[in-house]
């Protein structure tokens, strides 16, 4: 039978000390950690960005990830979207009892590789177990320190009339591969979430160009959340195109199904950015040569008018406005 | 296959706004009955490439909409029944009934529970069967077909923990009683797509026998619309009226067959409240006295207690046309989507909603740089 972790992996006591040598140790492996001291000790240079984010995700494997490198990657796209070099991670893990043990290994070994790839450490973490019923199967909680490269000023209040916005790839992917392996909705469809770590390719857009004004993630809430964040924190209007938003057959016919607008639908691996409009070719170009920008297009420009909203150009040629995601998306009854 | 971009393709829309331009001469009031054009047509825009001439009312074809305070309060008592699992669609979470919603139910430990089809409401049945199951019936033609399969499966079966609360509603009847009424003028009827997929075109057949209005049967598509209303102008424009049919692909004259059978096999008509409409004969749907036993109205002791109304909501006038989102003095004020007052602010199809999320508040919005003339020429 499978082992599964147990209230008492929690306790701090033996089975605690045995859980994180067996499970946690040899996964991260690094020296900051396997000193098992009550804070890890490092030396940064110059500014940090410093975050933190928590997860919940039902089911906690979906296509294209886990919560693990969910989390890892997550936080790694919050740091980067400030232009950080994303360093040390912490992960903390709320436990519901009952989880199969070789579920956490895969997700921690899932976080781990996610890690790696970013170049990011793992340097301190806790586990918590509770009691079956008090969380879904397991949460997550992170924090990221990064550090900012000097010259680098990229915040959500920077957009400026005449700015060009660059989305890196189709929307919506994350958001309709988790929901498609909801109990009670599975249908069958080949999507992957688009789950990845932006770092790369960010280093690589902030080298083609030095007027990048704004980097933002759209994950909950989707573009349209995104969007008018921007708006709202630069006093600017946003136009949009419709007709040059890349979204997948797949993404598009689900939310035809459901009745959900893709530009509200949650991704893990897209970023937006605000670029001065003569280096906006530039960066799309270093955006495409990343395998997680192939797809990126410019979808519009920042307005002086219209501040603090987002309007959209219909496929038709009429105009709307996209307002913030409110409250929940629900499926529709016909 | 091209699932939409194929009806979205902006030439061929260009063209046919054209061919509206050039077409409309006399003022002409168009109602599209059902809330999914009211979100298609706002969401695409296609007010704005209209001529002054076409002015577009939204009808009462909302389900969650129309569906009356004091039955909402019923699906609300129904929730709070120790032990019963409330299965709905996600629409009806947020909506408001007289005190609070199914959302606010749920938060104070109602378990309520979003399903995308009737047999997930049997799944859950059959996965608790300690506990009776229901089912929130509210839609129209449309999913009656579908929760009428429901119980003849429950039947079958022979279960005996799965309940419907039925407050599905007929879109003929109701739209005769808007005629009836006289309180607004149409010179054309946008009818629905999904509606008459199931009962078919011939349904509407006596709106341009008795009352001389033209008819056209629409899909949701930006080009579908489009191509209904020039069908409505080439009636209204040469004195004509009749049932046509914009949306061929999924609407027959005849219907589908078999689901109208599955309905008529569990159900039969009965007079049901409409928000704003009031009482309609025939216009709901109520269990045959072979299948009442699955009738939660039946089966439950509860009080739903006393209706109250939203005070200063006008969404009743709205559903009959009479008024747009935009006479409600409470619209995009102290009624919106966050803090919705009435039902079609928090609904999908709900035109508040669609009014509020599509359209700027309040003013006449023009683009800049998106000028409709550039459509024209």
């Amino acid at each position: 039978m499978t082992k599964k972790i147990l209230l008492s992996h929690g306790s701090g006591g033996k089975l605690s000390h045995d859980l994180v040598a067996r499970r946690f140790l040899p996964a991260f492996n690094n020296p900051h950690l396997a000193k098992l001291d009550d804070a890890a000790i490092f030396d940064i240079q110059g500014h940090l960005a410093f975050t933190t984010d928590s997860y919940v995700i039902t089911p906690i494997f979906f296509p294209g990830g886990d919560i693990g490198k969910l989390a890892v990657c997550g936080t790694v796209n919050d740091l980067a979207m400030m232009g950080a070099v994303p360093l040390y991670l912490s992960l903390s893990f709320i436990i519901e009892e009952g989880l199969p043990e070789d579920e956490l290994q895969a997700i921690v070994d899932s976080a781990q590789r996610a890690a790696a790839d970013a170049g990011a450490m793992i340097v301190t973490g806790d586990t918590k177990v509770v009691p079956h019923g008090s969380a879904d199967k397991l949460f997550v909680n992170t924090s990221g320190i990064g550090a900012v490269p000097t010259g680098i000023h990229l915040s959500g209040s920077n957009a400026r009339a005449g700015d060009k916005v660059v989305l890196s790839g189709t929307i919506g992917d994350h958001g309709i591969a988790v929901l498609s392996q909801r109990e009670g909705l599975s249908f069958s469809t080949t999507l992957q979430s688009d789950c990845a770590s932006l770092n790369e390719m960010v280093a690589q857009m902030l080298e083609a160009s030095s007027n990048i004004h704004c980097l933002r993630d759209p994950t909950r809430g989707g573009l349209a959340t995104t969007l008018n964040e921007i708006a709202a924190q630069s006093r600017v209007g946003i136009r949009i195109e419709e007709a040059t938003i890349p979204v997948r057959r797949e993404v598009q016919a689900a939310c035809e199904m459901l009745g959900f607008d893709p530009l509200y639908v949650a991704n893990e691996g897209k970023l937006v950015a605000v670029v001065a409009s003569e280096d906006a070719e530039q960066v799309l170009r270093a955006m495409q040569r990343n395998e997680h920008g192939r797809e990126a297009a410019i979808i519009g420009e920042v307005t002086a008018e219209s501040a603090g909203r987002v309007v959209m150009k219909t496929s038709i040629g009429a105009s709307r406005i996209v307002d913030m995601l409110v409250g929940d998306i629900l499926p529709r009854i016909c | 296959m091209k699932l939409t971009s194929e009806f979205r393709r902006s030439e061929l829309a260009q063209g046919l706004v054209s061919r509206i331009h050039r077409r409309s001469k006399t003022p002409a009031r168009l109602m599209e009955f059902c809330g999914g054009h009211t979100v298609a047509i706002l969401k695409h825009g296609i007010r704005q490439l209209l001529p002054p001439t076409i002015e577009m009312l939204s009808g009462p074809g909302c389900p969650v909409c129309v569906t009356a305070n004091a039955d909402l309060d019923k699906a609300m008592a129904l929730a709070r029944v120790p032990g019963v699992i409330l299965a709905t669609f996600g629409d009806m979470l947020k909506v408001p009934g007289s005190n609070s919603s199914l959302q606010e139910s749920k938060a104070e430990g109602a378990d309520v529970r979003i399903v995308y089809s009737t047999m997930d409401g049997l799944d859950i049945a059959r996965q608790n069967p300690q506990r009776p199951v229901v089912f929130l019936g509210i839609g129209f033609e449309t999913t009656a077909p579908t929760l009428a399969a429901s119980v003849l499966q429950a039947e079958q079966e022979g279960m005996r923990n799965y309940y419907i609360l039925s407050q599905h509603k007929l879109c003929p009847p109701v739209t005769r009683a808007l005629l009836d009424s006289g309180e607004v003028k149409l010179q054309g009827i946008v009818c629905p797509g999904h509606v008459s997929a199931i009962i078919g075109s011939r349904s509407w057949e006596f709106i341009p026998r008795d009352y001389g209005i033209p008819c056209v049967v629409s899909g949701f598509e930006p080009l579908d619309i489009l191509q209904c209303i020039d069908m409505l102008l080439t009636q209204i424009e040469s004195g004509t009226s009749t049932v046509e049919i914009a949306y061929r692909r999924g609407v027959r004259p005849e219907g589908n067959r078999r689901a109208q059978e599955l309905m008529d096999q569990v159900f039969e008509p009965c007079a049901a409240s409409w928000r704003g409409v009031g009482i309609v004969p025939q216009s709901g749907l109520r269990l045959r006295e072979r299948y009442r036993r699955f009738d939660a109205e039946l089966a439950f002791d509860f009080d739903p207690g006393p209706t109250k109304e939203h005070q200063g909501c006008i969404c009743g006038e709205i559903l009959r046309a009479v008024k747009t989102p935009r006479d409600c003095p409470l619209f995009a004020d102290v009624c919106n989507p966050e803090h919705p007052i009435g039902p079609c602010m928090v609904s999908s199809e709900g035109s508040c909603a669609a009014y509020y999320l599509y359209e700027v508040q309040g003013s006449t919005f023009k683009v800049p740089g998106f000028p409709v003339d550039r459509l024209l020429d």
